[in-house]
């Protein structure tokens, strides 16, 4: 397919790299939001073609590292219920919990799957109706209209045994908390692709012209991330700051509407805790009231938990961009994808798993 | 998690309700039935860009062009030196 091939083109990606060489005169640090871009910086090199003095910074962007323990808790104690199917996304499996996992429990005799899309989620409840179907709906706005239309037909067809345990979050609230940190470092952002293929990239404009920080709306090929990082830098040393659109065979400014509308009719936007980030405000979204019914924190009781997250995993200072992976003492010690200390060496998307997979020199 | 791959519809089928209108789309040789609810202007043949079994949008392939004109306007170093 040609749209791909052209993006992965190695003579290509030679020009970009050269043109950035030949537009950047100082030094800049440039957070790319997304754990799919980091995964892509990573795995293609793009961090060691580019010029020593661009420093890439890893965000927060990766919806499985940053779900709060309690959720995984939460998971745990619905899951291990004898009359409930749990439903989940692969890598939410071995995110670790306070004391157990999901796969663990899994093992140990839990009736946990892993889908594809919630969809199938829908199909389970439908063949299995005198057991609890429960969904793990993690992601950002990317991921939430595939939820809100599950929930939608879950309505529509009248189904009492599936429910939703909503996790969602949202990607400009933690934008504006890290750029207003006075540890902030970040001088350019490449924005989320896939999130504004469904948002837009309106919520951007005044978060740009606030912090004085150029945002470029960035697709995740290395020649996708070699030209959002071009644009970047270009306005770095013009010294202007305003919204990009590098991905604009996918991103509209105003995003995709109709997944819009529904998003809006299912969910409402709330405070949500963010792992390693604390409490985000704006940061989350929940079912809203008229769909309380296929709420599982309301069907199940999963309040009494007390969480215990690692003391040696550094989750926070990686998430924020204020260590690479290799800085932390446990990184490829104690802690390995095979066993995760925290979330970021677990999911395909975070900055540590990304490291640890492709770097055989740190 | 924001993984979406690009995929090109090959048969539709429609719905009463537009929300439940679905698609068979072929992602390089693997062809899996995909709901087609947020991209109400999708035809057979179009590219869609895929995410957890939703298509999110479809691949405009006018920008898509316009930016391999922005490839030759930056970097072509060789031609202007």
């Amino acid at each position: 397919m040609k749209q791909l091939s052209t993006y992965r083109d190695a003579d290509l990606t030679q020009k970009w790299v050269k043109a950035i060489a030949s537009i950047t005169t100082q030094t800049w640090n440039i957070m790319e939001v997304c754990g799919g871009q980091t995964h892509s910086i990573i795995k293609y090199g793009i961090d060691q073609l580019i010029p020593e003095t661009i420093d890439l910074i890893h965000g927060p962007g990766c919806p499985v590292c940053v779900t709060p323990i309690a959720y995984i808790d939460k998971a745990l104690a619905i899951a291990e219920q004898t009359d409930v199917i749990f439903c989940s996304f692969g890598d939410m499996l071995r995110v670790p919990g306070s004391a157990n996992d999901l796969l663990n429990l899994k093992a140990q005799g839990a009736d946990i799957r892993v889908v594809y899309s919630p969809m199938d989620a829908i199909s389970l409840a439908q063949l299995n109706p005198h057991r609890q179907i429960v969904f793990f709906a993690v992601g950002f706005e990317t991921t939430v209209p595939t939820t809100a239309l599950a929930v939608y037909k879950a309505q529509q067809l009248r189904l009492p045994n599936f429910s939703l345990l909503s996790c969602h979050v949202r990607v400009p609230p933690v934008v504006s908390k890290l750029f207003n940190s006075p540890n902030n470092r970040v001088q350019g952002l490449l924005g989320a692709g896939h999130v504004s293929s469904v948002m837009g990239y309106h919520e951007y404009l005044p978060i740009a012209s606030q912090y004085r920080i150029p945002i470029v709306i960035t697709g995740f090929e290395p020649v996708d991330i070699l030209q959002g990082l071009f644009f970047c830098i270009k306005q770095l040393e013009n010294g202007q700051y305003e919204v990009e659109n590098q991905y604009r065979r996918v991103v509209k400014l105003e995003g995709n509407l109709t997944a819009q509308q529904l998003m809006q009719k299912v969910f409402v936007t709330v405070d949500r805790e963010w792992r390693g980030l604390g409490k985000i405000t704006g940061g989350g979204l929940a079912l809203n009231g008229n769909f309380s019914e296929w709420d599982a924190e309301q069907r199940f009781n999963t309040t009494s938990n007390i969480f215990k997250e690692s003391s040696i995993c550094k989750i926070g200072d990686i998430l924020q961009g204020l260590i690479k992976p290799p800085q932390c003492p446990e990184f490829g010690n104690r802690c390995t994808p095979e066993h995760p200390v925290g979330a970021t060496m677990v999911s395909s998307e975070g900055a540590c798993a990304a490291y640890f997979r492709y770097r055989s020199t740190y | 998690m924001c993984l979406a791959v690009p995929g090109q519809i090959i048969s539709l089928q429609d719905h009463l309700d537009p929300l439940l209108r679905c698609g068979l789309v072929n992602f390089l040789g693997i062809r899996k039935e995909i709901s087609l609810a947020y991209v109400p202007e999708a035809k057979i043949n179009d590219y869609v860009i895929v995410h957890a079994g939703f298509a999110l949008a479809v691949l405009d392939e006018q920008e898509a062009q316009a930016s391999l004109q922005v490839h030759q306007e930056y970097t072509d170093f060789e031609a202007v030196s």
